[in-house]
């Protein structure tokens, strides 16, 4: 009984932390996500993204963070962006939202190994990843849709 | 400057995070000159074998502000910790009725230049030894007290007073005692290993992106040359264990243990990485 409760709890944490690919019409799980040539065609959720979403997220510093890494002129109202990255302003314009997808979700399969961002829907992670955030991605696959489709809004 | 003599304070620094990118990208052109006497090592040639040409105090990525408060001595805060250091030192502890000034007298003599030269390896344990560890050792064996938990507020204050002992002495540690090689080689490893779920190596933000800003914070080479240092945000005094911890904590890892083999083999690897750098301890950071 206890087995039993244990193994559906640790079950039902990685549902829910996977994203699962289990159900039907869920998301596509991290490790199901497919890249061809640097791109991620479809959506993970088979939804369009939600751009007002994406920007909040985008600027929360416990999701996206990005501005730690990146300026990104639209966010003036943001104090302290980072320089670790390129400034996002027109990332649209160089970037389809293809691309942009397979950025966000791992950006090594786009940079290489040895870019320093973070991979934000993949299990390729570090070493000794904190008990809190084992198996699970930095963001939802529908906070990525709703990131790519506010990086879609960034044209000069 | 010029920013700050037009704007009012809270402003000045707000453009020094954001935006002003002539004042942020590289690390200042100045001298640390403590108390207008003591010229510190903030930049030095590094030693061989180093990925950088050369090698650079932290206090050089500071602001104006946090500069001039290490720069003095009486704008200090930590030099209080250094007070409290001294009447430790001088303070009866333990069943042997020792201080520690009964066995080494005047620490501006006996503690002269030794914590520039920590590291060192302690033949007796088998591994490196922080003066954290070798104090401990003393207050055990020599006085019979507890030894202090790891950032006891007596023990911040304690090897913040001996390491002022070396203010201004380039630090260099001796690689050839024991195995000192392959502890500075594992710290080697840990250094450039990615953890965490941002995954994240000390050189993706020390290397890789020292002189950038990482959100408000100007990413300088991570030396320790200031360790303990008085750190603005905490208002209190910051151990190299702790710092080292919230930084690994910060890439979404577990935290070793202070003083276990994995983050003393940093210690030994980081300091190398500042070999030649004054010791400035208490150095003033954000
Ligand atoms: C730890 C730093 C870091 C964080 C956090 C980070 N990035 Fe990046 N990002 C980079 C770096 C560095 C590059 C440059 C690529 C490389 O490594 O060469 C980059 C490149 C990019 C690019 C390509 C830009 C271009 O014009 O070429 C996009 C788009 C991007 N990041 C989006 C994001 C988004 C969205 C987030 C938040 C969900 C984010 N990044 C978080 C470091 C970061
Ligand atoms: C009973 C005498 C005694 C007392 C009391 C004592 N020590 Fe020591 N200490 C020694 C001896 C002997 C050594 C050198 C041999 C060794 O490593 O144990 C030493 C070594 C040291 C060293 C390393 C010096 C070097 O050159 O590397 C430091 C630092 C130190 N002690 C600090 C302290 C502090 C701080 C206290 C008080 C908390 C203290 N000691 C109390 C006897 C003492
Ligand atoms: C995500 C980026 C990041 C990573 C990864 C990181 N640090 Fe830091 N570290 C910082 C920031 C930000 C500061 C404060 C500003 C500065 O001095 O760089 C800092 C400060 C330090 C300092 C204090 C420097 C001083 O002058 O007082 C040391 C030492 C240090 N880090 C060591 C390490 C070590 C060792 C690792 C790997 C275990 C590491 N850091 C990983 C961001 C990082």
């Amino acid at each position: 009984m206890r087995d039993t409760c244990k193994n559906g709890l640790i079950g039902a944490a990685l549902l829910m932390a996977v994203g699962t690919s289990a159900w039907a019409a869920g998301p596509v799980g991290p490790n199901d996500v497919k890249f061809e040539d640097a791109t991620v065609k479809a959506s993970l959720t088979g939804q369009p993204g939600d751009a007002a979403a994406g920007r909040k997220a985008f600027a929360d510093k416990k999701l996206g963070n990005c501005l730690a890494c990146h300026k990104n002129s639209e966010m003036s109202e943001q104090l302290f962006h980072g320089e670790v990255g390129t400034p996002l302003d027109g990332v649209a314009d160089r970037w389809k939202p293809e691309e942009l997808r397979a950025i966000v979700v791992n950006s090594k399969q786009v940079f290489g190994p040895d870019t320093v961002m973070p991979g934000f829907y993949t299990l390729e992670v570090g070493t000794h990843v904190a008990k809190n955030f084992q198996g699970q991605t930095i963001l939802t696959a529908q906070q990525v849709e709703d990131i790519v489709a506010y990086l879609g809004t960034l044209k000069e | 400057m010029k920013l700050k003599s037009i704007l009012p304070v809270a402003l000045g620094a707000l453009a020094i995070g954001f935006g002003a990118s002539d004042l942020r990208a590289e690390p200042v052109d100045d001298k640390l000159i403590i108390d207008g006497e003591k010229e510190m090592i903030t930049r030095t040639k590094a030693p061989e074998g180093h990925p950088f040409d050369e090698v650079l105090s932290g206090w050089l990525f500071r602001t104006p502000e946090t500069r001039a408060m290490e720069a003095d001595s009486f704008q200090n805060p930590a030099m209080l910790y250094v007070e409290r250091g001294a009447e430790i030192w001088n303070t009866v502890d333990g069943a042997a009725g020792k201080s520690c000034a009964s066995c080494h007298g005047d620490a501006a003599e006996s503690m002269k230049n030794v914590g520039a030269h920590y590291p060192k390896w302690n033949a007796a344990a088998g591994k490196p030894y922080n003066i954290e560890l070798q104090v401990n050792d003393c207050r055990a064996k020599n006085m019979q007290a507890e030894p202090y938990k790891f950032d006891h507020a007596d023990q911040k204050a304690l090897v913040t007073f001996i390491k002022h002992q070396s203010l201004g002495t380039p630090m260099g540690i001796d690689l050839s005692q024991g195995e000192m090689k392959s502890w500075w080689e594992k710290g080697k490893d840990l250094y450039y290993t990615r953890t965490g779920q941002l995954n994240l190596a000390c050189a993706s933000c020390h290397e890789a992106n020292a002189g950038k800003y990482i959100r408000a914070d100007h990413l300088s080479q991570g030396n320790v040359n200031g360790f303990p240092t008085y750190r603005l945000k905490q208002a209190n005094m910051v151990s190299l264990h702790n710092r080292f911890r919230g930084c690994i904590r910060d890439t979404r890892a577990e935290q070793p243990k202070a003083f276990s083999d994995e983050l003393m083999a940093l210690e030994v690897y980081v300091t190398w990485r500042g070999t030649g750098l004054s010791i400035e301890t208490p150095a003033v950071r954000q």
